[in-house]
């Protein structure tokens, strides 16, 4: 049913006249509730609980612009979308952005009228094996089984892989993540792919976690990041935005324990960021404590990721390639001035 | 309608106000209708997508797929186009469509008589089946015959082996595959020469049966043109036939002829499903026939068997057609539920994965609509015709 409502919505998008695109910030307050496209069932990223409470980094995000909008983080509804619904979702106007691991390609980015806002995740597609296999490298696959989901750059990178390296492959591909992993489970593939980090939260889901391994080849780079729709750039700019705040602070120490104290703070880069000083909320359309608002009521990047994936997680991810580009990591932010 | 009997002078009446003209200028006009409407949709459309700067046309037909495929009847690889992906789905829905209307008419056929058999057990058996299968939703009976066909098969290691080298485990069943050697298409040949010698021959018996009443030995006689002719053929050639043997690898096994536990899962989730319906068709067909017919052959001396056959079955048929149709149309388009459990359909491939990885959700779902349109129109058309061969033929 979500899939045919989808599709009828993709028909849609084509056929009524579109709506006026720039306004999707009026669009929001007016409502009074973000739409987001999350992922609803990948632990980490996005998940909802027994109560429908969700969880999960990409999740986090979409309140982080919740607080810089409504000062309220929980003014937000998730819609939780398949690898292969997600973009006809964005598209047609049922979600305002699109947080749900989704890899930004040259493709995505040109040609389905989307932009992609900056990357909130660095990743890298990796494998699943049984240990019994007792298979310690990718590059052993050869003639191997393996389960994929559809609609994903995984797909895609996984028949490169073998291709470029002369292996034969047999694909089976399903539609949803659950039955993916479910056919893995009971032995219809050798290997299950994604991305690395949905590996970790994959393998929790197995019968015995134990008894499966993750190969150490990473084939690809998956950089994860929110989208939003072409032509509202003050939207683009918000969504680009509340994630640069949450490394800014991060990279100046605030955090959502002590960001009251830091409000008191002389540096000027505090000073602006948390908008005692300057007006640059206001020119997001936002109000001037809108970075305030995000690091009190969700946090700033640190405190998400240990949260959600890091080591507070059961997921256990070190922060490796998403620490901060003074430890050594890609993320890094432009300054507020 | 027009009263032209004869003699009555026709009046004389404005072609404003005559009922013909009319008619046909509120045709005219509706057609113009639609067709405008039709055509503004498309081109707002495009306009609509161009503003939002998605992609649009149909030039992603010829693009690299770059994705693998698990079972496809025409060659595949990677590197194929999207266009090649498209055959490959289309034709891995019309495999498992036509294989599943053929095994679920003769399932649903004798599943319908036996609810109407006199004995109390086949009768509770055959309306327990069907008011059980009739009632669960498609979806959840596919996932159930995938997991159990999973569930129940051995892992690959532990495969079970079959008579002819053949090996059944949870990939699917493997069994050799036949190649033909050079000299091997003689026995094509034969095969063509016997179908349409035995056609010949039936025809001929036919209407010698009628002229002299004389029975000719029909079917051993097609049997010796169909199976016999090539299988001399194929021996005086000296056997041109090899087998390639499924092997196993490290993971897999290669060689061979491969059939996949989707696709084993879905045939047997529509089958089952179609035939319960299939089974009430049947059922009310025959009962529509009047007993009067039954007792009629009987009295002339007709046992069940061939009453049943000669008799109520033809009549019966042409009340079973109609329906029966809307069955086999229904068990094309549920095979779309192929993307649950994974079986590459035209569904899933084009309007799952290639959908989404071009983007270009209008001309995609178009397409597919179209395909969908194709198939259930050709079947409803065939069906259609062979309804009215089976007509009574008044007379
Ligand atoms: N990053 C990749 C893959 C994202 C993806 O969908 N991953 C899967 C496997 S971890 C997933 O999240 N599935 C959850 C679901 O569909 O519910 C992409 O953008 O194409």
């Amino acid at each position: 049913m979500k899939r045919l409502l989808s599709l009828a919505f993709a028909a849609a998008v084509g056929l009524t006249a579109s709506a006026a695109s720039a306004q999707t910030l009026n669009t929001v307050k007016q409502r009074g509730v973000l739409n987001c496209g999350s992922n609803g069932s990948l632990a980490g990223f996005g998940l909802p609980d027994a109560q429908g409470n969700w969880t999960g980094l990409d999740v986090d995000f979409c309140r982080a612009v919740a607080a810089a909008i409504f000062n309220d983080a929980s003014k937000v509804k998730f819609v939780p979308l398949t690898a292969k619904d997600r973009f006809t979702a964005l598209q047609s106007g049922e979600v305002d952005v699109l947080a749900r691991n989704t890899t930004w390609t040259s493709s995505r980015d040109t040609s389905l009228g989307l932009n992609f806002g900056p990357v909130n995740y660095y990743d890298g597609q990796g494998f699943l094996v049984r240990k019994s296999l007792k298979v310690n490298s990718a590059l052993e696959l050869n003639d191997a089984a393996v389960c994929v989901q559809q609609g994903t750059t995984t797909e895609l990178n996984l028949a490169d892989y073998f291709r470029a390296n002369k292996m034969k492959l047999k694909t089976v591909t399903f539609a949803a993540a659950d039955e993916t992993v479910k056919a893995y489970d009971a032995g219809r593939c050798d290997a299950f792919t994604t991305d690395a980090s949905g590996l970790y939260a994959e393998r929790l889901r197995l019968a015995n976690p134990a008894d499966h391994i993750v190969l150490p080849e990473i084939i690809s780079k998956e950089p994860l990041g929110p989208v939003v729709r072409h032509g509202d750039d003050q939207w683009f700019d918000i969504v680009k935005w509340t994630h640069y705040a949450m490394i800014n602070a991060e990279e100046l120490g605030i955090t959502k324990a002590n960001v009251d104290d830091m409000k008191k703070s002389d540096n000027p880069d505090i000073k602006r960021l948390l908008g005692t000083e300057g007006k640059h909320g206001e020119a997001l359309g936002l109000s001037n404590d809108w970075a305030y608002q995000i690091v009190k009521l969700v946090g700033n990047y640190s405190d998400i990721f240990e949260k959600n994936v890091g080591m507070a997680s059961p997921l256990k991810i070190a922060r490796g390639q998403n620490a901060l580009w003074t430890k050594g990591g890609l993320q890094y932010a432009p300054p507020v001035r | 309608m027009s009263v032209t009997t004869g003699g009555m002078e026709k009046p004389k009446v404005s072609p404003l106000y005559d009922p013909r003209i009319r008619s046909i200028a509120y045709q005219v006009l509706l057609c113009a209708i639609i067709v405008f409407l039709i055509y503004s949709a498309i081109s707002n459309a495009a306009e609509n997508l161009q503003k939002a700067r998605i992609a649009s046309g149909f030039g992603f037909w010829e693009n690299t797929a770059g994705f693998d495929i698990s079972q496809s009847l025409i060659e595949y690889s990677t590197a194929s186009s999207y266009g090649r992906a498209f055959w490959v789905g289309l034709l891995n829905t019309l495999l498992v469509a036509a294989i599943g209307i053929v095994l679920a008419t003769i399932l649903g056929f004798i599943v319908g008589i036996m609810r109407l058999s006199k004995n109390f057990v086949v009768s509770r058996v055959a309306s327990g089946y069907v008011e059980l299968i009739r009632n669960l939703p498609l979806l959840l009976q596919l996932l159930f015959w995938y997991n159990a066909v999973l569930k129940a098969l051995p892992e690959m290691r532990d495969s079970i082996n079959l008579p002819w080298g053949s090996f059944l485990n949870n990939r699917g069943l493997f069994f050799p595959q036949p190649v033909g050697q050079p000299g091997f298409n003689a026995v094509w040949i034969a095969l063509l020469i016997g179908l349409i010698g035995s056609i010949a021959f039936r025809y001929w018996a036919k209407k010698r049966q009628e002229q002299t009443g004389q029975q000719a030995p029909v079917f051993l006689v097609s049997l010796a043109l169909i199976a016999g002719l090539p299988l001399v053929v194929f021996l005086a050639m000296g056997s041109p036939l090899q087998f390639v043997f499924p092997e196993r690898g490290r993971f897999n096994i290669r060689g061979g002829v491969e059939i996949l536990p989707e696709f084993v899962a879905l045939l047997f989730g529509l089958v089952i499903y179609t035939a319960s319906f299939i089974a009430e068709v049947v059922r009310a067909g025959i009962l529509a026939v009047s007993n009067g017919q039954t007792e009629a052959s009987y009295s002339l001396g007709m046992r069940p068997g061939p009453t049943l056959r000669l008799v109520v079955v033809p009549q019966a048929m042409r009340v079973i057609i109609p329906p029966l149709t809307s069955q086999y149309l229904n068990l094309t388009k549920n095979s779309s539920l192929a993307v649950a459990i994974g079986y590459p359909d035209l569904v899933q491939i084009f309007t799952g994965t290639v959908l989404n990885q071009t983007g270009q959700a209008v001309e995609v779902v178009a397409i597919t609509m179209a395909v969908y349109l194709s198939i259930s129109i050709t079947t409803s058309l065939f069906m259609n015709w062979y309804n009215s061969r089976i007509a009574l033929v008044e007379r």
